[in-house]
């Protein structure tokens, strides 16, 4: 790695990164219990990671476990870095790399969804046309008045993206993301 | 035993478990939300409370007690200011791996969250500067959770904890679990075993190796008195030479025929050399923090790299190695020891015959040279002669933050691993007398000399207070030149020399201010009577502030100026105004 690195003429140096930033994601399985989620926000700021989405739930009641998706991006080096890091917060159970674990299995990515809710305004031809997309992207519609519709899509978060872009003209007034959940593909767990 | 038996309150259950887990002394100052803790303590005989005049200092010398007898040192204040003022020796102790439990008192539990009177966030505040910590809302977790910080704060990395206890905790009654009964937190099982295969790997780089080198750090001085007489039996048998950290000073001696001096900024030419050119690196217990390398992208280019720590975060941080070896370095070295010895290849040093000879040369450069005088005590001369009235006694040295603090490391020789007490990570002016006072407390015969600046002196001198009460006859042992030493060397390296505050224009009388405190002053500016002065300072069984008027000028050489190579220290004969002034570039100046 420090071959990599540029001379800055310092002794603190700061690493001029040549490695390309990818976008990988963790997950996390964590004791539930008081702050841990602060535990592991705090050790991204703290150390100067990126957050790209996050998503936390108790995944398993009795065993008080809570498992944490964390989307971000960094060059290989900072990606093992925050894996390592994490792993040493003590309610950290297990930290999976779920896209190096993909791309080991001759993978792109690791199944990634992601729940939104939709709110788009309108009267007339316009709702017919969102109901007409929102068909097309197999949203559900959720709640409505004659003059709103509240769509529940999921998908991945570039569809989730593209529709949000298409009700936009149609009379889009907020939009609620969950975050992605995600695991890797084949018979195995975490 | 009943259950009725182990019915206890909470200031009672923390009493009990510090006993339980053989806690003999606690550090501390009282306050409203800790007042019941403080009554048990009052009706106790088997645990002794020392008085702090600081919270800050309670910290520091828990880890001067930790630091040299290996144990967790304990630290107990009371809610808001008692805290946060504990923040500072935590956030030393977590970047030193020095364990400490730390118990704060907090403003009863209905009262969280109201901005009650001495509340704070404790848990919060001290979240990303301790391992891990707690937050007590039920008597029945109590015991638990403080035999779990016992055992996070010393095992693995150890590493500072924090317990912070509600009032209403403390006078609630519960049930005390004894630490064989309670249960663990299962995410947390460090691994001290290293791998076998890594370790063959490591072996057969080393066997190979023509210019190889020990880069050793204070995780040896963590893992035990064990682990130092493996690395010094792995010195023995590889015949290979061996540098340290400031950190990890003692655990090779320094009067091993091995041993070239510490490393880094402020190390010797022959271990900033050798780190430099060797061809095969053993990093054991060390994590290759920015003082030690130097340039990043120049630092040691030719060598295959083998790291041994506990943490696997420590691993490929700054600097990707070859052969990383995940385990505790006392269990590592006594795999590597036995499978060096099994290897079915003898093996010949004279593969080294050639390295040798360039660490001679090196050596023969004698960077730690400076010019003596008669008239004027040189700072390097104090520490000499320090050195040579105290080193067949038992003594432990700590220090503050400066260049007293480099010329100590450079001068002062350990034999011994625990001997040596210094804020590393950190850098904490203020460190290093209360630290003192620790080590005191836990080795109450023996001579313990805080080596000070007459700045860093200043940040903790209330526990002058403290020292007096216990009778504990700490040594305070400055090198006074009336500037912040270290400050004013850079400003020289950096500013062009514009000497902004680091001048200190009304320097309090050490000597008066011993007396007021109730010690004992020593004032010295002759080098002829620096010795006669010293043996004074020892022979006295008092606390001692000895103000040693050195030569006001003087800077900390060798040193690797920023952002240059191991190879490219600056020499205290090559260091003059104008190479000083010229050392770092102008890209240099926007940085540290």
């Amino acid at each position: 790695m420090n071959a990599h690195l540029q001379p800055t003429g310092s002794a603190y140096f700061i690493a001029a990164e040549t490695q390309v930033a990818e976008s990988h994601t963790l997950s996390v399985l964590v004791d539930n219990e008081p702050g841990v989620l602060a535990r592991v926000i705090g050790l991204f700021s703290g150390r100067g990671y990126n957050i790209e989405s996050l998503t936390v739930s108790e995944t398993e009641h009795e065993a008080h476990l809570s498992r944490i998706t964390i989307v971000t991006r960094g060059t290989p080096g900072v990606l093992e870095q925050i894996k390592s890091q994490l792993e040493r917060i003590v309610p950290v159970h297990r930290v999976v790399d779920l896209t190096v674990r993909a791309k080991a299995m001759g993978q792109e990515r690791p199944i990634e969804r992601e729940v939104a809710l939709v709110k788009v305004g309108g009267s007339g031809e316009m709702r017919a046309e969102t109901l007409r997309l929102a068909d097309a992207f197999h949203a559900k519609v959720v709640d409505a008045t004659v003059d709103h519709f509240i769509l529940e899509i999921t998908g991945k978060s570039s569809k989730v993206d593209q529709f949000v872009a298409v009700m936009k003209p149609l009379g889009l007034i907020e939009v609620c993301r969950t975050g992605i959940a995600a695991m890797n593909r084949g018979s195995q767990g975490m | 035993m009943s259950g009725t038996e182990n019915q206890m309150t909470g200031a009672e259950i923390v009493l009990q478990a510090l006993k339980d887990n053989g806690v003999e002394h606690i550090f501390g100052y009282p306050g409203g939300a800790v007042l019941p803790i403080y009554d048990e303590i009052f009706q106790q005989d088997d645990i002794e409370h020392i008085l702090v005049r600081h919270e800050q200092g309670a910290g520091h010398m828990a880890e001067g007690y930790a630091r040299s007898t290996g144990k967790v040192g304990v630290m107990l204040v009371t809610s808001g200011p008692g805290a946060t003022n504990a923040v500072t020796p935590l956030q030393d102790a977590l970047m030193d791996s020095i364990p400490l439990v730390c118990l704060t008192g907090q403003v009863p539990t209905t009262l969280i969250g109201s901005d009650a009177f001495q509340e704070c966030d404790t848990v919060g505040i001290t979240r990303p500067c301790t391992k891990h910590n707690w937050l007590v809302k039920d008597v029945n977790d109590l015991a638990r959770i403080i035999h779990e910080a016992f055992r996070i704060a010393q095992s693995g990395r150890p590493g500072p904890v924090v317990v912070d206890i509600p009032k209403d905790v403390q006078f609630a009654t519960g049930t005390y679990t004894p630490p064989s009964a309670a249960p663990i937190q299962k995410s947390y099982q460090p691994k001290t075993s290293g791998d076998a295969r890594a370790i063959e790997a490591a072996i057969s780089l080393m066997k190979g190796a023509r210019r190889p080198v020990i880069y050793s750090g204070g995780g040896v001085v963590n893992s035990g008195p064990e682990a130092s007489r493996l690395l010094r039996e792995l010195v023995e048998i590889t015949g290979f030479p061996i540098t340290s950290t400031l950190m990890g000073l003692g655990a090779y001696p320094a009067s091993g025929k091995n041993w070239l001096g510490m490393l880094g900024m402020h190390g010797s030419y022959e271990a900033n050399m050798a780190m430099h050119d060797c061809d095969v690196m053993v990093c054991i217990g060390a994590r290759f923090d920015d003082r030690i390398t130097g340039r990043l992208n120049a630092f040691s280019p030719n060598s295959k790299k083998i790291h041994i720590d506990i943490d696997p975060s420590s691993i490929n941080k700054n600097v990707r190695v070859d052969v990383p070896i995940l385990g505790d370095v006392g269990a590592v070295l006594e795999d590597m020891v036995r499978q060096w010895r099994a290897g079915s290849k003898t093996y010949d040093k004279a593969i080294q015959a050639d390295w040798w000879t360039s660490i001679a040369k090196w050596r023969a450069r004698n960077s730690f040279a400076y010019k003596a005088s008669d008239d004027v005590i040189m700072p390097q001369y104090a520490i000499q002669r320090l050195y040579e009235l105290t080193k067949d006694r038992d003594t432990y040295i700590t220090t503050e933050v400066g260049q007293h603090q480099m010329w100590a490391a450079q001068f002062y020789g350990f034999e011994q691993p625990n001997r040596w007490m210094t804020s590393g990570g950190l850098g904490t002016m203020g460190y290093g007398f209360p630290a003192a006072i620790g080590v005191q407390v836990a080795h109450r015969d023996s001579l313990v000399i805080d080596i000070a600046g007459d700045a860093s002196i200043q940040m903790c001198i209330q526990e002058m207070s403290c020292a007096v009460q216990y009778n504990l006859p700490v040594k305070i042992f400055i090198l006074n030149n009336q500037y912040m030493g270290m400050v004013r060397q850079w400003q020289q390296l950096l500013h062009g020399n514009r000497l902004s505050n680091s001048y200190t224009e009304a320097m309090p009388d050490f000597v008066k201010l011993a007396e007021a405190y109730g010690g004992v002053g020593i004032a010295c500016d002759k080098p002829g009577d620096l010795d006669a002065a010293i043996q004074e300072m020892i022979d006295v069984k008092r606390p001692v502030i000895f103000d040693c008027r050195v030569a006001n000028l003087a800077n900390c050489f060798p040193m690797i100026p920023s952002g240059k190579a191991h190879n490219e220290m600056l020499l205290p004969d090559e260091a003059t105004d104008e190479a000083v002034a010229n050392a770092i570039d102008a890209k240099g100046r926007q940085l540290v």
